[in-house]
């Protein structure tokens, strides 16, 4: 156990008003916006604010766009994880004096573009050695370790399917889920699906059909720490920071180490562990980054859940409920509830995700969560990749 | 071929040899005596506890496996017209020689590619000045 546990609390967490097509608002517009809800959660002026971290933006744009000058600010920007790793940066910044109230602020507008700049330079590593092989987007990337994992284990598309149907159960629970009942009719492919229904979806990269794919939004998300000693004094109760692990494993996909195995996942994870002197075996409840259906399963075995391969028939175990219903392993009443508020797959994805499962481990915890409550959550874990597998980004979090 | 219409790669100083290979139909590795070849092309072994700065550059077989590979389904204009139409194949070759690489595989039916299937490579002059290495079933 590290010095880290418990010294540091998130204190306020939101999203930006509204979350799916928002073609009115810039990338800026929606840091400032989630930065406003996340600061209004905590009952924090932003005149407070003397920490800035954020991703897909530098921190200066930010800081002259809220019109604040901090005295402590990271740029990290790494992919979906970069939050999770502000927040291990905050904890450290707090504790060492750099700032007493940390603002991590995430906007991007990732389906309408507005100020939303793409690809990088044809002399890059990636712009040499892959983008020339009609490499398009993430889901011919990301996809890129799944056969593998298939071949060396036996995982199948079946097994993946049932992750895409427990996460849209979670987000018919959400009304701010994109694809839950509340928010999408049937006809356009809102509310329940089954496994079979992924299985039937129009295949974009094999293995990958449609409804193993995240939904692509606009949206921004937005933190707020302090330090231990001044966390009681706000709106909310505190969610303490007990444990956090970062890594940079790789950046192409093609130059992974081993196509089944995350090594980052694997060092994030063991700092996280060690730091909040716990294991997978206290974790009530997990938010693993899923822009696709295969993130998860990956995170489950790299973090200690499930032994490596057997991730597959895990997240395909199914029990039947009182009604006759269908209960999938990580879906509602299931028995490893995890994206519970609908995840990338279902609730929003804007292309650095990892903030709104960091969002939902803090609401979990606060009891926050309405239909979706998972009972008794006292740790909870925020766990993402990014880039392609490349990095990671470990919190485990706690009411207590 | 003056239209080819796909992403091209450019060169860096440190690159340039494996480009130029490429172009005259060879496929050159950076390699280090000690740890052997590597991909892709830096200028020293990025084996940490190496980083020798010794690097020569050697021929490879162009013989390989298909280490893991996708079927993408998603046009992506202009590169893609009514004539060259999804689906196609990328994969993760792994060379004879070790290191591994992402490449296409030029396959009648796609999904008849398999894990671990030998291939070999096949040089595609997409424009007078750039040679994109491709694989094919042996």
């Amino acid at each position: 156990m590290d010095q880290i546990r418990h010294k540091v609390a998130i204190v306020g967490a939101a999203e930006t008003d509204d979350l799916g097509q928002l073609p009115h608002m810039s990338r800026l517009a929606l840091h400032a916006q989630s930065a406003k809800n996340a600061l209004d959660d905590a009952g924090i002026p932003l005149s407070d604010v003397d920490g800035l971290l954020c991703a897909g933006a530098i921190p200066n744009e930010v800081a002259e766009y809220l019109g604040i000058q901090p005295r402590y600010i990271d740029g990290t920007s790494v992919g979906g994880c970069s939050f999770m790793i502000h927040v291990r940066h905050a904890v450290a910044a707090i504790m060492a004096g750099y700032c007493d109230v940390a603002l991590v602020t995430h906007g991007e507008s990732g389906r309408s573009g507005v100020d939303a700049p793409r690809g990088g330079s044809a002399s890059s590593p990636g712009g040499q050695y892959e983008a020339p092989f009609a490499i398009g987007g993430a889901p011919t990337t990301f996809s890129i370790p799944v056969l593998r994992h298939f071949h060396e284990y036996g995982t199948t598309k079946e097994h993946l399917a049932h992750i895409a149907a427990a996460t849209r159960a979670w987000a018919n629970l959400n009304p701010m889920a994109m694809m839950g009942s509340h928010r999408r009719a049937p006809e356009r492919g809102g509310g329940p699906i089954t496994p079979q229904d992924v299985l039937n979806s129009r295949m974009i990269c094999y293995p990958f059909n449609l409804l193993d794919c995240c939904v692509v939004a606009d949206g921004g998300g937005a933190l707020v720490l302090v330090s231990e000693e001044r966390a009681k004094d706000y709106a909310k109760d505190p969610v303490y920071v007990l444990g956090a692990g970062e890594a940079a494993a790789h950046w192409m996909v093609s130059q992974m180490r081993d196509h089944t195995t995350a090594d980052g996942y694997r060092i994030a994870g063991e700092a996280a562990y060690k730091s909040a002197g716990l294991g997978p075996q206290d974790i009530d409840h997990c938010m693993f980054y899923d822009a696709f259906t295969f993130t998860p399963l990956m995170a489950a075995e790299d973090l200690g859940f499930v032994p490596k391969g057997e991730g597959g028939p895990f997240f395909a175990e199914t029990k039947t409920g009182p009604d006759g219903e269908v209960i999938y392993k990580s879906g509602p009443g299931g028995d490893f509830p995890m994206n519970t508020n609908g995840g990338g797959l279902s609730y929003c994805h804007t292309g650095m995700y990892g903030m709104f499962a960091i969002i939902e481990s803090v609401r979990q915890l606060r009891g926050e969560c309405g239909d979706r409550q998972v009972p008794n959550v006292n740790v909870s874990m925020a766990h993402g990749p990014g880039g392609m597998f490349a990095s990671a980004g470990t919190l485990i979090l706690s009411n207590a | 071929m003056a239209d080819y219409a796909g992403r091209l790669p450019v060169a860096t100083p440190e690159s340039q040899p494996y480009w130029d290979g490429l172009k005259e139909h060879k496929l050159m590795l950076p390699t280090c005596d000690d740890c052997g070849p590597h991909f892709y092309p830096r200028p020293f072994c990025p084996t940490p506890n190496c980083f020798s700065w010794d690097i020569k550059w050697t021929e490879a077989s162009g013989k390989g496996k298909v280490h893991t590979f996708v079927i993408s389904h998603q046009p992506i204009p202009p590169y893609h017209t009514e004539d060259n139409a999804p689906p196609y194949v990328i994969a993760v070759i792994e060379l004879e020689e070790g290191p591994r690489m992402m490449s296409n595989l030029i396959i009648d039916d796609p999904y008849s590619t398999t894990v671990d299937m030998d291939v070999e490579i096949v040089y595609d002059d997409v424009t007078d000045d750039v040679t994109l290495p491709k694989f094919k079933p042996v």
